[in-house]
């Protein structure tokens, strides 16, 4: 009940946020230009750009890269220095060199692994003033690769005036960055802060008050209440798909997630933007039918992992058969909570590329185990903000060259063909993540030194395969029992965190610009319709059977074979 | 370089191109870290003191504790939290990290059962998950009505006082779901021991 009520709420916000998203990405005045366009033409004066001038696919993509090694750089020495820097009350030291690299990459791939513990390794200054940064940045940046791709498929935004074969203006990269953050992301996030505080996420740059506990004569006779800019950084951790949280456990941790209706604000800030995405595509393609597409093939996706995942933790955990009550899997969950928040946020979590948690995804019973991984290998359900939905126009891709070649005619989208240059580039997409995540998998597991988990058997391998998937997809969510803070673990990582985020966005953006300046063939009968079940049924296969080819085998050692191996366990408990 | 070429021109002023790159970067250091977060922690912390600043319980003049953070109960008189993987630090939380499957998860769960048991007289089917079961966070606050209503009998009895007069106090201790419909119904175990405190004190 709670959950469709969650759902619904989120989608009824996106559909306006959606439209205003067109018409602040989309050429000609918008009427929030008043409020904005000063600060931005002030912005514009500092970067020494003109807004106005367009950029090729090239020039885009270069700018996208160099923006974010710059920031890197600089979010790389803020860390590295942060115990010389101001704002640290609590005295907390620098980090080590391949953390600090680790912590600052995953961030700036708007991933938000987090191999460091939130509230005891990093000042206030480096989580209230650079990470926040990078979490409003980030999928700002990303953001703008989508549109400029979305753009690109229209021809550009000088498709009236250039020549058939001339590269087209796919926008300028500085003014749709800065657009999303000033226009999108700050005043979100801003209300979202607020709403959250509220309910009693802490909002100060007091140091941490300790206190003592009521019983005396224990173990621990005080306590320090962690303090901080907490519900600022909450806020746009969530709305950005962000997801590494102010403490180590996220939002299981009720400083950072109080009460049930701060989890309900947080869970629907998760899809908001994505699902608004979808919106928005609809809009700057002029096509609602395509909107109409994808929500229904997202949506279906989506729900379908809902029920399995709130099913599966309403289950009993197998370690407590014959030792409690018959009820849901309540280990590494809140009480405030219960199982079906805890799935729902799981689901959607693993889905939206966020990674912030309010349960512990590694004492999940396997079926939702399953989910999490599903969710992060598809990375287009939803998907992290416009990398998600980029991913998602590689599936249509895909999907119109196999329908194509299946009715005999050569694939084309929105008028404009799809030839071997763009399919060679959408193999390449298609092999990357198998390659990346098994290559890791493989050589990690084969050095039992390297690994450094909490569980024995099956789960083992699952918790390597889920931190590398989880960095490929920038999801971020972990099996937090890893050890991972060695230097393997954060350089590896660091090298699939790069490749799963700047690959996935560039490719797409070099499909998008070389389709732009192709001719534009006129609709016939001969034309694949796009907005029709037919399509939607091919389009769900290609995308299950990509992923299951790909992975299946994993999954077998993975969260397969422990379910299996559990249901064997049960069986002996009950027999006894 | 063609193509940059033609973004900018070739005007003599045209700027070298890691400017607007590194000026992007400095801009968003100042508007979003700096700018918002001050803007909006402070404004916050503004219309909310106490939820912004850790929700901290004070008994008697005195600050004891956080009413969203768990702490530790052993004494008989006292209601007892959830297992805490984290002994209750709200400076090292984290969960288990057990898996299903995980032998270490059994053994945890069948030693606590066994001593619950023993402690409540009552059967092992009897017993609310959430008591045997380590929370997400290590500080989760709350149990479960269930996990109150089992342990009222043996508190009454440590406190010297009938199990009914404790059960309206438990009883008004239930928190239901937030607005009619978010979360589970549940009690706070810190604040259920400080009203027990107030009301029924230990001889």
């Amino acid at each position: 009940m709670e959950i469709i009520l969650i759902c619904s709420l989120a989608l009824l916000l996106a559909w306006p946020l959606g439209h205003y998203m067109t018409g602040i990405f989309s050429a000609g005045p918008h009427w929030s230009d008043k409020v904005f366009l000063p600060f931005e033409n002030g912005i514009f004066k500092l970067l020494g750009i003109r807004a106005t001038q367009g950029m090729d696919w090239k020039s885009y993509g270069a700018a996208f890269l160099l923006s974010n090694l710059v920031l890197g750089i600089v979010a790389y020495f803020l860390l590295q220095f942060q115990h010389l820097l101001p704002l640290n009350p609590n005295n907390i030291g620098p980090l080590s060199w391949d953390l600090a690299l680790h912590t600052a990459v995953s961030f700036l791939t708007n991933t938000n692994q987090q191999h460091y513990s939130g509230q005891a390794q990093l000042s206030y200054l480096s989580q209230g003033f650079l990470i926040v940064t990078l979490q409003f940045v980030t999928p700002a940046m990303a953001l703008a690769v989508c549109v400029a791709i979305l753009r690109g498929m229209m021809g550009g935004r000088d498709v009236k005036e250039a020549k058939e074969g001339e590269e087209r203006d796919l926008g300028n990269y500085y003014q749709d960055t800065v657009r999303a953050v000033l226009r999108l992301m700050l005043p979100l996030a801003a209300v979202v802060a607020v709403l959250l505080a509220s309910q009693g996420v802490p909002s100060s740059y007091q140091a941490s008050p300790t206190v003592p506990v009521l019983e005396q004569g224990q173990n621990l006779t005080e306590q320090t209440i962690p303090l901080g800019p907490v519900a600022s950084m909450v806020a746009i951790k969530q709305l950005g798909t962000n997801g590494g949280g102010w403490f180590g456990p996220n939002s299981s941790n009720p400083l950072e997630n109080p009460t049930p209706v701060s989890n309900a604000i947080q869970t629907i800030a998760i899809v908001l933007i994505p699902m608004s995405v979808v919106f928005m595509a609809g809009g700057l393609l002029r096509r609602r039918g395509f909107t109409f597409l994808s929500l229904s093939v997202m949506g279906g996706l989506s729900l379908v992992f809902i029920a399995a995942a709130v099913y599966s933790e309403q289950q009993p955990n197998v370690a407590f058969t014959g030792l409690a009550q018959q009820a849901g899997n309540m280990e590494g969950k809140e009480v405030r909570l219960g199982t079906d928040l805890s799935a729902l946020w799981a689901t959607f979590t693993t889905q939206t590329s966020n990674g912030s948690v309010n349960a512990m995804h590694d004492s999940l019973n396997p079926i939702a185990g399953l989910v999490t991984r599903s969710g992060m290998l598809i990375n287009g359900i939803w998907g992290g903000i416009g990398c998600g939905f980029v991913n998602f126009l590689v599936y249509v891709w895909l999907a119109v060259f196999i329908a194509g070649l299946m009715i005999g005619r050569t694939p084309e989208i929105f008028g404009r063909k799809l030839e071997k240059r763009e399919i060679s580039w959408l193999g390449v997409l298609l092999v990357l993540p198998s390659a990346v995540i098994l290559t890791f998998t493989a050589i990690t597991v084969a050095f039992p030194v390297l690994t450094g988990n909490s569980n024995p058997g099956l789960h083992g391998i699952a918790q390597v395969f889920y931190e590398y998937t989880s960095a490929f997809a920038n999801n971020g969510s972990g099996f937090e029992g890893l050890g991972d803070d060695t230097t393997w673990w954060n350089i590896s990582c660091v090298v699939v965190l790069i490749l799963g985020r700047y690959l996935p966005l560039v490719i797409p953006l070099l499909i998008a610009g070389s389709l732009a300046k192709k001719r534009l063939v006129p609709t016939s009968a001969g034309t694949l319709p796009l907005f029709n079940p037919t399509f939607a049924v091919t389009l769900v296969t290609v995308i299950l059977i990509v992923n299951f080819l790909s992975f299946l085998p994993s999954m077998v050692l993975g969260p397969i074979g422990e379910a299996l191996e559990l249901s064997q366990q049960t069986a002996a408990v009950l027999g006894q | 370089m063609n193509t940059m070429k033609s973004i900018y021109g070739s005007k003599a002023s045209q700027p070298p191109i890691w400017r607007p790159a590194l000026g992007l970067a400095i801009i968003m250091l100042i508007l979003c870290g700096g700018f918002y977060a001050t803007a909006v922690t402070s404004f916050a912390g503004m219309l909310f003191p106490q939820q912004a600043t850790g929700s901290l319980v004070t008994q008697n003049g005195k600050q004891i504790g956080s009413a969203l953070v768990s702490q530790p109960f052993s004494a008989a008189y006292y209601f007892h939290g959830r297992p805490s993987s984290a002994d209750n630090d709200p400076m090292a939380t984290g969960g288990s990290n057990l898996a299903p499957s995980n032998p270490e998860l059994r053994d945890r769960v069948a030693q606590t059962s066994a001593a619950l048991t023993q402690e409540f007289q009552v059967s092992s089917s009897q017993l609310p998950v959430d008591l045997l079961a380590s929370s997400g966070s290590g500080v989760d606050p709350h149990i479960s009505p269930a996990a109150a209503l089992l342990q009222m009998k043996t508190v009454a009895i440590a406190r010297g006082i009938t199990s009914s007069q404790l059960e309206q106090l438990v009883l008004q201790h239930i928190e239901a779901p937030q607005w009619g419909i978010f979360g589970q119904p549940r009690v706070n175990v810190l604040l259920l021991n400080l009203a027990l405190d107030t009301q029924y004190p230990r001889q």
